[in-house]
């Protein structure tokens, strides 16, 4: 067993961890922060993307004794409060999700590529972006809907994206 | 229409719980002193087990328990079932070899079920189940749907030539009448090919048990928990039902792969009692891939008769369909009635004769996945019509039109009898929405910069909400087809609905909820919908077959009435008038003629406080159950149109527009009904291009992970064009038809339409992949250089 120090969607936590633990075993297992899903063993599917230091990750890969010092935030995190995320809200307007299993990793995908793309997004770029996440419900559609808005109602809320 | 009733795109109530990660899957439960399951399973096709030795597995740290099929039959735990009962031409039932949750004897598959180890922790388990000597004997594996039958190796003593059934329908001597009056015939060797479902959720299962009142408890990814606490309960024997509570909580897609009952949720909940803790157990994606039920795998050929003007006079198909190594639940029923009754199309077809030989292979069970039976039908139909048109020479849409059944109700000559539709206008929709006539401009666009473009039609017809229970139960169904509701009114006027169905993504709380706020007039949010736990919910069949919108809600909308006709008793005496004078509208009941109201909410009350009539002659309270049993099937239908655009020197089809129109009968939320048509069409495009299960011969799965079986992923789907035309459905009173399976039983004839009308011949298989349609594009290039 080994310890770890980190930031969780704020909170300072310290768990001691067998070294194979991987950073999605130590949010679902010790955290109970269960929001973060697992979706498939070969980092394909994203339904387990966090992120660390402002960046996605895939949780399912990443070692959680990698994470000394890192700040992490997941799906539970993201909302200020009780006022959604931005893309959580596009999600839910545009009908981005059906059965929700994906539903967090695409969020956390989204908000990252709106990070590193900005907020005036293309269709064929949200759709290469997204290329790391696989929805079996939804076509993609209407998460492309909610990705393109969501990216535009960030760029109007400066204040929510610098608090996450 | 109010803003939250029918017909209104109301936003999903359920979506707050996932979008801020606070949904409850079943891997998300833990229940106190868990331990967790790993199934030690087959790495052979098909051996002997001579012998299994888990001496020193037993003793490594953290075991409590490590059992086999010899457990399983000692403690008498049954074998899993088949519930749908064909009968082969000769009138022999099929023959079906037993399907032991964890194997006896022998194992039949990769991935087949040979022990289970219960320990402390996953990993104890996993290096327990590492450390059991198996002493297996490898036997030749039967892979190839279409060679099955001529095998050597017989896979169940049962089955001669691996074959469960041959089974037929329709009109054979008819059929060839209208054969030998053909003026042409077209014909097609089809392959469907075998697909995984992979629904995003792994299956999981949690098995608990009380010993003070004897009750397990199971939490599974289920689609209909109540069909799986009958069969665990009756067939499976794991406990009566009155001390078995099967909880489906979030599921997180289906797809038909979690209606099933399978050795995994049966062995964690017996395995609770045995080791005296609850029990989890969540599949890997490589476990999902080897042993969830695959889907498809037909093999066919396909024969269309057209006479001097392009009429269709018959069809005739002969189909072998791949089982798998044992019969899931309901694997019977989708090569034969879920397939063959809907060869029939939209057209009006006087003969039609199907056979349908099934066979036993050493591959994964093959049982529903989205559509069913429907989509082979639906390729099959589709691609006999396209092509048909082609070789006479004649545009498909019109070709299509000539044929389409105009007449309603319609009797075709495979049981279905059609009872609304308007297909033309589904199809001049279609046709606009994909701009037709500006086709000829778009491939020489394509053509000038070294493309092929091509456009592929389909005019798919389904049967949903499939009913009623006594005419499935003459087909071979082991269970009725109809659903439960029960309206719970609180005191103050809020409503539960527990319903029988499930809802996995479908939005059922919503929609749900929407019809409840329509028709007591009460706002949406005070609407609760209760399902997934047999507890709470009496009984129900669950939701399969696109059958919770005209099956579940019909159900509701019985148990609605009642509650209204109560409240109309209760409102009589509040209001002093005479029972027959009570009007119900907009949340009132209301004295006829005069300004006297009593608003939802002051009646519940008035029912439960029950102060204003006595005991005697009116009983107390607010709640009323029904089931309903439908008097048909529904029959939804609409047309599908792709243009492709195909690079021929990489092979690469790029989906340029997409035009779908289907008629659903009414429609609840269309947000929602157009989100399933959205992820239908990706599941079909996805068979028609990407997807492909494979095993080598030596029945190895060698597309077991997401880096070897190609999901469709954002960027291989366009937008869809979607739109939709209505005709009522007259077999339930909402009209509804069902639209969970429409895009993935429309979608891939479409698509290999699309492509072989750019390549200009017709030998593509699916899935249509870069390989397949770079090799087919130069035979085209070859063939026009050659004219």
């Amino acid at each position: 067993m080994a310890t770890v120090s980190l930031t969780v969607n704020g909170k300072a936590v310290t768990a001691n961890v067998d070294p194979r633990t991987l950073l999605v075993q130590l949010l679902r297992e010790n955290l109970r922060l269960t929001g973060t899903h697992v979706g498939c063993d070969t980092s394909q599917c994203g339904a387990c993307v966090v992120h660390v230091d402002g960046k996605a990750v895939k949780s399912c890969t990443t070692l959680a004794l990698s994470l000394e010092g890192a700040s992490v935030t997941t799906i539970e995190g993201l909302a200020n409060g009780s006022a959604l995320h931005p893309m959580q809200e596009a999600f839910r307007e545009h009908h981005g999700l059906q059965c929700g299993y994906c539903t967090p990793g695409m969020i956390m995908a989204a908000v990252d590529i709106v990070n590193r793309r900005g907020n005036d997004l293309d269709e064929a770029t949200i759709r290469e972006d997204l290329d790391g996440n696989i929805c079996r419900c939804t076509g993609y559609h209407n998460i492309v809907k909610a990705v393109a808005a969501g990216a535009e109602a960030m760029g109007k809320a400066p204040m929510r994206q610098a608090a996450e | 229409m109010s803003v939250t009733g029918i017909g209104a795109a109301v936003r999903r109530k359920e979506d707050h719980r996932f979008i801020t990660g606070q949904g409850h899957y079943t891997d998300d439960i833990d229940r106190p002193g868990q331990a967790y399951a790993y199934f030690l399973r087959s790495p052979h096709a098909h051996a002997a087990i001579k012998s299994i030795d888990a001496k020193a597995a037993a003793g490594m740290p953290g075991v409590l328990g490590i059992f086999t099929g010899d457990d399983l039959t000692a403690d008498k735990v049954g074998g899993l079932i088949c519930g749908w009962m064909i009968h082969s031409k000769d009138g022999s039932p099929m023959k079906a070899g037993p399907h032991p949750a964890l194997a006896q004897g022998k194992v039949r598959y990769v991935g087949d079920h040979v022990a289970v180890v219960v320990a402390e922790t996953l990993a104890q388990a996993r290096d327990a189940a590492e450390a059991i000597a198996v002493d297996y004997e490898p036997l030749p594996a039967v892979i190839d749907t279409a060679n099955a039958a001529q095998a050597k190796t017989q896979i169940h003593a049962e089955a001669p030539d691996n074959t469960v059934f041959n089974w037929h329908l329709g009109d054979k001597d008819a059929t060839e009448r209208a054969f030998k009056a053909a003026k042409h015939v077209t014909r097609l060797d089809i392959v469907n090919n075998r697909l995984v479902p992979n629904a995003m959720e792994p299956r999981a299962a949690v098995g608990d048990y009380d010993r003070g009142d004897g009750v397990f408890t199971l939490y599974t990814t289920s689609q209909n928990p109540h069909v799986a606490r009958l069969v665990l309960s009756a067939f499976i024997g794991i406990a009566p039902e009155n001390k078995l509570r099967v909880i489906a909580p979030d599921v997180g897609g289906g797809f038909g792969s979690k209606i099933f009952i399978y050795a995994e949720e049966t062995v964690c909940v017996w395995a609770a009692k045995k080791v005296g803790r609850p029990v989890k157990w969540t599949a890997d994606r490589t476990e999902a891939f080897l042993s969830d039920a695959h889907g498809r795998d037909h093999v066919s050929h396909a024969e269309l008769a057209t006479d001097a003007e392009g009429k269709i006079l018959g069809l005739r198909v002969k189909t072998t369909a791949n089982l798998g190594a044992y019969l899931s639940t309901f694997a019977s029923s989708v090569p034969t009635y879920l397939y063959a009754p809907l060869l029939s199309g939209q057209y009006d077809i006087p003969a039609i004769y199907c056979e349908v030989d099934a066979v036993y292979t050493n591959t994964a069970p093959v049982d529903a996945y989205r559509g069913a039976g429907r989509p082979e039908a639906t390729f099959v139909v589709e691609r006999l019509v396209e092509v048909a048109a082609r070789e006479l020479g004649k545009d498909p849409a019109k070709f299509r039109m000539q044929n389409y059944i105009k007449k309603f109700p319609h009797q075709t000559p495979v049981i279905m009898m059609y009872d609304a539709g308007n297909y033309a206008a589904s199809m001049k929709k279609a046709l606009e929405i994909i701009d037709y006539k500006g086709l000829g401009k778009r491939k020489r666009d394509s053509a000038r910069q070294g493309k092929l473009r091509g456009i592929g039609f389909s005019s798919y017809i389904e049967a949903c909400g499939i009913a009623p229970s006594a005419a499935v139960g003459s087909l071979g169904a082991g269970v009725g087809l109809w659903e439960s509701a029960e309206v719970r009114v609180n005191p103050i006027g809020t409503v539960e609905v527990l319903t029988g169905s499930h809802s996995h993504g479908q939005g059922h709380e919503t929609t749900f909820a929407q019809l409840v706020s329509d028709r007591l007039g009460i706002p949406i949010d005070n609407v609760s919908i209760v399902h997934g736990d047999t507890d709470k919910v009496q009984m129900g069949m669950g939701t399969y077959g696109s059958r919770s919108g005209a099956v579940g809600m019909s159900a509701i909308f019985k148990a609605l009435d009642k509650v209204i006709a109560k409240g109309k008793k209760v409102a009589a005496y509040v209001l002093e008038a005479d029972e027959a004078d009570i009007d119900f509208e907009n949340g009132n009941f209301k004295v006829k003629g005069t300004d006297r109201t009593l608003d939802f909410g002051s009646c519940a009350l008035q029912a439960y406080i029950a102060h204003k009539f006595n005991g005697q002659d009116l009983e107390p309270g607010l709640k009323e159950g029904a089931f309903y049993d439908p008097t048909n099937f529904t029959f939804p239908a609409g047309v599908h149109i792709c243009e492709v655009e195909i690079d021929p020197a990489t092979g690469v089809t790029r989906i340029d527009r997409w035009a779908a129109v289907d008629d659903f009968g009414v429609v609840i939320n269309p947000m929602i009904v157009e989100g399933q048509v959205h992820g239908g069409i990706a599941q079909g495009v996805g068979q028609a291009l990407l997807e492909a299960a494979r095993y080598n011969q030596d029945g190895q799965l060698v597309t077991a992970s997401f880096m070897d079986y190609c999901m469709p992923r954002a960027d291989d789907l366009p937008s869809f064009d979607v739109g939709l035309t209505v005709t009522p459905c007259p077999s339930n009173p909402l009209g509804m038809k069902g639209c969970g399976e429409a895009g993935a039983i429309a979608a891939p004839p479409a698509v290999i339409n699309a492509i072989t009308d750019a390549l200009g011949h017709e030998e593509v298989t699916m899935p249509a992949t870069p390989q397949v349609v770079w090799r087919a594009a130069q035979k085209s290039i070859r063939r026009m250089a050659a004219e």
